[in-house]
């Protein structure tokens, strides 16, 4: 009984650094680079995409023996779209605000490759309470990276963290971190500290 | 000249992976060699012109008359991947050699984020037929040269003394953000 609870923990775990979505299987890179100009931003988008892996993991591992197996990424697709549609209808009538800032990014939910990749691996295989774990824990890891991605780059480039000032008058912020180049050069570094936390703890 | 700057700006100033970030995944999976490079890169821009083309005759002539807009991920998403895999079927019936550069790409970038990506840009453009077409190659143009170029660099790089953290994933994003920077510079010409 008790390896089986720890087996249930892990896999709520593995999603937030063993298997950490974006900086070890490199999944979902195209959201993590695009929105994380500002610590909301990678904030409101993590929350978009965990409720739609959270969903469609439920829906796809109580239909999973349903599907044939031909059409099964057919059928994924759709299941995802569905909620993407709502996540973004969501998002517009209540936020409408982030919801310009993200802009097509919410709609590209559809082809993150974290999500289709969690249904095929995942709970397409597992029962319902594991999909439930799996697709929280890889929320949380997710979650944590584009947040700590949009505050790295929002302090360096802006010298704010979630809008508040945290730099002085005394700071010239550096405008190439809110841009294109910046989220390439801070997702490089983070990827090369965890690597280096990683060999360490071998 | 409106179409050869829409052309432009697709390919070089708001490139598609250097500047949306759209195709990430292809973008470090296969940028090791150059001439996979080529190939991935010209079915990309098959696929991407295609795209244009279907979902602007899908979101104006039954999406819009019907007034369902709201269909228009799921239905984008779906009409792309059945296409894709009908035009998969023909190839390999009509010519092995194309079959043999195009075809095993063609699956893979079904649901690569740039092809949906470019059918979104469009519509929220508000492009006319002709505009998505051009959009729709010269963002094909556009991601073919950054892969081309990516696969160059890291030709050279298998080379080079990377500290070992950084090897792989890590240099080729500190790299990406090295090519993002060079072409921010073209951001005057528009």
């Amino acid at each position: 009984m008790a390896r089986k609870k720890n087996k249930l923990t892990y896999e709520f775990l593995k999603g937030i650094w063993d298997e950490n979505p974006v900086l070890i299987s490199l999944l979902g890179l195209c959201p993590a680079l695009a929105v994380t100009n500002s610590a909301t931003n990678g904030l409101a988008m993590s929350l978009a995409t965990g409720f739609v892996l959270l969903c469609s993991s439920i829906l796809i591992s109580l239909i999973r023996k349903i599907i044939p197996s031909q059409v099964r990424i057919a059928g994924f697709i759709v299941i995802i779209a569905t909620f993407v549609t709502i996540a973004d209808r969501y998002l517009a009538a209540f936020f409408p605000a982030i919801s310009k800032d993200l802009g097509p990014f919410v709609p590209l939910i559809v082809v993150n490759c974290l999500i289709l990749g969690r249904q095929e691996a995942f709970s397409s295989k597992n029962n319902i309470g594991r999909s439930m774990l799996d697709s929280l824990g890889m929320t949380t890891g997710f979650l944590f990276v584009l947040v700590i991605l949009g505050a790295i780059r929002e302090l360096l480039g802006s010298g704010t963290v979630f809008g508040l000032e945290i730099m002085g008058d005394w700071f010239n912020p550096w405008m190439v971190m809110i841009l294109p180049p910046g989220a390439f050069f801070t997702l490089g570094i983070l990827i090369g500290i965890v690597n280096l936390i990683n060999n360490k703890r071998a | 000249m409106e179409l050869a700057l829409i052309f432009i700006s697709a390919a070089i100033v708001n490139n598609f992976v250097l500047s949306y970030f759209l195709g990430i995944c292809p973008f470090v999976g296969v940028s090791k060699k150059i001439s996979s490079a080529v190939s991935m890169g010209m079915a990309v821009m098959f696929v991407m012109t295609i795209t244009a083309i279907v979902s602007w005759l899908l979101f104006h002539l039954i999406l819009v008359p019907f007034k369902v807009e709201i269909l228009q991920y799921v239905s984008f998403i779906l009409v792309i991947a059945s296409l894709v895999q009908l035009v998969e079927m023909f190839i390999r019936k009509i010519s092995k050699p194309l079959y043999d550069t195009l075809g095993i790409y063609l699956p893979l970038i079904t649901t690569n984020c740039a092809i949906l990506g470019l059918a979104l840009f469009a519509v929220l453009k508000e492009y006319s037929f002709v505009e998505s077409v051009v959009f729709g190659v010269g963002a094909g143009a556009g991601f073919t040269l950054a892969l081309v170029i990516m696969a160059g660099i890291r030709e050279e790089l298998e080379l080079a003394n990377v500290p070992k953290v950084f090897q792989g994933a890590g240099i080729t994003m500190i790299v990406a953000g090295c090519l993002a920077l060079a072409f921010m510079g073209f951001a005057g010409i528009t």
